[in-house]
């Protein structure tokens, strides 16, 4: 993992300092509220519908067990017990006071931890694949190139006032396990036939009210020029983007005006012009880089067989439990979706022994990912049924990965101020109504997302099946989405027909997994089953 | 409109005393030496006619518009070093950022206090990107 | 009727006009007719609230409702925590919230 020089944290350390000075200017009333947003949005820091809420970076969904610690600390201190993991690997508080912000993020700085450009117009958190570096099926770790651009991101002077957000993903593996192409830039590590590192670059895609799966506008570009090559992308888009309208700002609707082609050729003829101001990061330093994400000290010899003699356990074990690169480890996946719960919310206590557990089992390490689940990402089979009886009685232990259950959901509009309807209780009612495992299991993997209104947080688009809260008339109405995916076979879903009410659309999708189980052929998922036959049948069982 | 009396500058030589012209204007006439840049105008433009520019006034509508901080670093890249201006709605707390892309001079619509100009101004020891101005980037620190 | 709401600006908490001051309880709501948009100007400037704006209402014999299911939410707290509500003793409290 990535350790702060004094560099690092001379550099937190003063945000911290700025971020205090601002809140006080703020309060004083040296800043407008109109002023002082943009700025708090900088530092994570929202205005909701019940107090403020902060936003916390976790970069690239990594961090340690004493990080994870100050997680639980911070919401036992200054929130009210607990947190809301997100679906860019961060994590939000709900119930925060301006006033206190300043000392969380000094608190957070104690463990090189931040809240910067987790919101507003800036390069957002990079986001990164939760098995990274656990992975069988990576090339390489593709952590180091996250952290690089992690650095070059931070208060970059040019791109802090942006036409929009803008968001980075990392993988280097052939499963997506990052959504890269539903990013700003999307980065997949790639050989060549001389066998060098680049990056496949996708850039334009995105979810909200207008969805793109971003197109592939660089195939091979070397690594050493991945700064250098971002900024070119940045600038054009910063200089060329429509600023009179925010819902066509992003730089997808860019990439979509100026069509694939005369992007791309836009970006080539900037970046020969960054390229003369050697603003890439030069190899030693990646390198330095590089050399936090060594392997940890993997032991040999190590047992695979496993005792699958408790069978509660050996459910978790099938549905939970991940390849590892190593002999004998496993990559553990914690579900923060049990039945009747809040998707990706994990009290201060959980949050503690998750961190407990990382520093017993997982090199002390710790994975966010983007479906708002916990990842211990390097355990030793061995250990496997110990840690699983430490993580059931704590409620943690939902053998429910990528199934039905396994629900992304934005706060809607329990907690957020641009909500139009409510996400959590339909999560919760669509968990309740397959709450019989062995039915989720016999649907498979499907990927159930839920927005609360057409921001999309919930990445609806990107659902096998989706949900989209929205508002009619004042009453929460909900749409049906089917055939959407944010992995590698990325597509966005499409809406079924008329909306529906809260109890309706749980009885919708229960229909629509009628069909699947009615129409499947021998290993069909579910979206495999809709993309074969169409939209028709699907729609015939929901509105006929 | 910016108030004269609100404006900060960072550099030695005089002010210069022309005022500045549209692009299209400064196009037309040969013998202009200063310019004004609306937020969506092309500042390559002004490339080919660098020896003859003085003072860049470049206009930020809203503060929130950023394209003025991609227009000063394509003028200081091509080797400009006369005077470069942000004009209107600049912000204490915009200046630090404005000064790393190449703005060396400030003529706000509203006063800037000059005490939390200077404190906001020197926060941050260290930067972690080149820019155009004489900050080291923390990389290079590392590396000697 | 018309009210008035809106957060604290240090706290975020939020926030009721009762004709006087800012209330945590939409039940002391007072109806501000034609003056909110005059109240939410000086109430802001005064920094005694932040992003205050008016609502419709309905009035009841247990105090004013709001028209919108949004700040019918942000009165009480959220739907999915009652615990974490203004009223986490009082199960029955949402009752007019949905």
């Amino acid at each position: 993992m990535y350790k702060y020089d004094q560099y690092d944290q001379a550099i937190v350390d003063a945000r911290v300092a700025e971020f205090r000075d601002q809140t006080a200017r703020r309060l004083s009333g040296a800043l407008s509220e109109d002023q002082f947003k943009p700025l708090r949005l900088k530092n994570g820091l929202y205005l909701q519908l019940h107090a403020y809420m902060l936003r916390v970076a976790i970069p690239y969904g990594t961090l340690d067990s004493r990080q994870m610690r100050m997680l639980g600390h911070i919401a036992r201190k200054y929130d009210r017990g607990y947190g809301h993991f997100t679906t860019r690997q961060n994590i939000q508080y709900n119930w925060i006071k301006l006033e206190q912000a300043p000392d969380i993020l000094a608190d957070l700085a104690t463990v090189e931890m931040h809240a910067i450009q987790t919101s507003g117009e800036s390069i957002r958190n990079v986001s990164s694949d939760q098995y990274a570096g656990a992975a069988a099926d990576e090339i390489c770790d593709p952590r180091p190139w996250a952290e690089l651009i992690r650095q070059a991101t931070t208060f970059h002077p040019e791109f802090s006032y942006l036409p929009r957000k803008f968001k980075i993903a990392v993988t280097a593996a052939d499963e997506d396990r990052a959504a890269i192409r539903l990013h700003d830039i999307g980065l997949k590590l790639v050989r060549n036939d001389a066998g060098e590192l680049g990056f496949e670059v996708y850039i334009g895609g995105g979810m909200g009210r207008t969805p793109f799966v971003a197109p592939l506008i660089r195939p091979f570009l070397p690594v050493d020029n991945l700064f250098s090559y971002c900024e070119a992308a940045l600038r054009v888009w910063n200089r060329w983007a429509r600023r009179d309208n925010i819902h066509k700002q992003r730089i997808k609707i860019l990439v979509h005006d100026l069509g694939q082609e005369e992007f791309t050729r836009q970006v080539e003829v900037e970046w020969q012009a960054i390229l003369a101001n050697n603003s890439d990061v030069p190899r030693a330093e990646f390198d330095r880089i590089a050399a936090f994400f060594e392997p940890p000290p993997f032991e040999t010899g190590l047992p695979e067989d496993v005792d699958r003699s408790d069978p509660d356990f050996a459910v978790w074990l099938d549905q939970n439990v991940r390849a590892h690169k190593a002999p004998g480890y496993a990559i553990v996946n914690i579900s923060l979706k049990p039945t009747g719960g809040i998707p990706g919310d994990a009290s201060a206590d959980q949050i503690d022994l998750m961190a407990d557990l990382a520093e017993r089992y997982s090199f002390d390490e710790l994975r966010v990912t983007h479906a708002q689940n916990i990842v211990l990402p390097h355990v030793k089979k061995a250990d496997l049924y110990t840690l699983w009886q430490a993580l059931d009685a704590a409620g943690l232990a939902s053998a429910n990965l990528d199934l039905i259950s396994d629900i992304i959901a934005c706060p809607g509009l329990d907690y957020c101020s641009l909500a139009n309807a409510r996400s959590i209780p339909v999560a919760q009612k669509i968990a309740g109504r397959f709450a019989d495992l062995g039915r989720q299991k016999e649907l498979g993997e499907l990927k159930l997302k839920i927005s609360g209104c057409i921001n999309a947080c919930g990445h609806h688009h990107a659902g096998h099946i989706g949900i989209l809260g929205v508002d009619r008339k004042g009453t929460e109405n909900y749409q049906l989405l089917l055939g959407g995916s944010g992995a590698e076979d990325a597509s966005l879903a499409k809406i079924t027909g008329p909306g529906f009410s809260e109890d309706g659309v749980v009885d919708a999708v229960e229909k629509a997994t009628n069909v699947y189980l009615r129409e499947r052929q021998d290993g069909e998922r579910f979206v495999d089953t809709y993309r074969r036959v169409g939209m028709e049948p699907f729609k015939e069982a929901i509105y006929g | 409109m910016a108030d004269p009396a609100f404006s900060l500058r960072f550099r030695d030589d005089e002010p210069h005393e022309e005022p500045a012209v549209t692009l299209d204007a400064f196009l037309d006439q040969a013998d202009a030496s200063a310019v004004r840049l609306e937020a969506g105008e092309d500042a390559r433009l002004l490339i080919p006619h660098l020896a003859r520019v003085q003072l860049v006034e470049i206009a930020f509508p809203r503060f929130r518009d950023g394209r003025g901080y991609s227009a000063a670093r394509i003028l200081r890249e091509a080797g400009y070093a006369g005077e470069l201006r942000a004009e209107g709605d600049v912000l204490v707390d915009q200046l630090l950022f404005m000064r790393r892309c190449g703005f060396d001079s400030f003529a706000p619509a509203a006063p800037i206090d000059p005490e939390v100009a200077e404190r906001l101004l020197n926060i941050y020891p260290y930067v972690y990107q080149p820019a155009t101005d004489d900050a080291v980037p923390v990389w290079k620190l590392r590396h000697g | 009727m018309k009210i008035l709401t809106g957060n604290d600006l240090p706290t975020g908490a939020v926030v009721w006009w009762t004709g006087r001051d800012w209330s945590l309880h939409v039940e002391d709501a007072a109806d501000v007719d034609e003056q909110g948009e005059a109240i939410a100007r000086a109430e802001e400037g005064a920094r005694r609230v932040n992003g205050p704006y008016v609502i419709d209402a309905t009035a009841t014999p247990e105090g004013p409702r709001p028209a919108h299911i949004k700040d019918r939410i942000r009165a009480l707290g959220p739907t999915v925590r009652t615990d974490l509500t203004l009223k986490p003793a009082d199960p029955n409290a949402g009752s007019w919230v949905i």
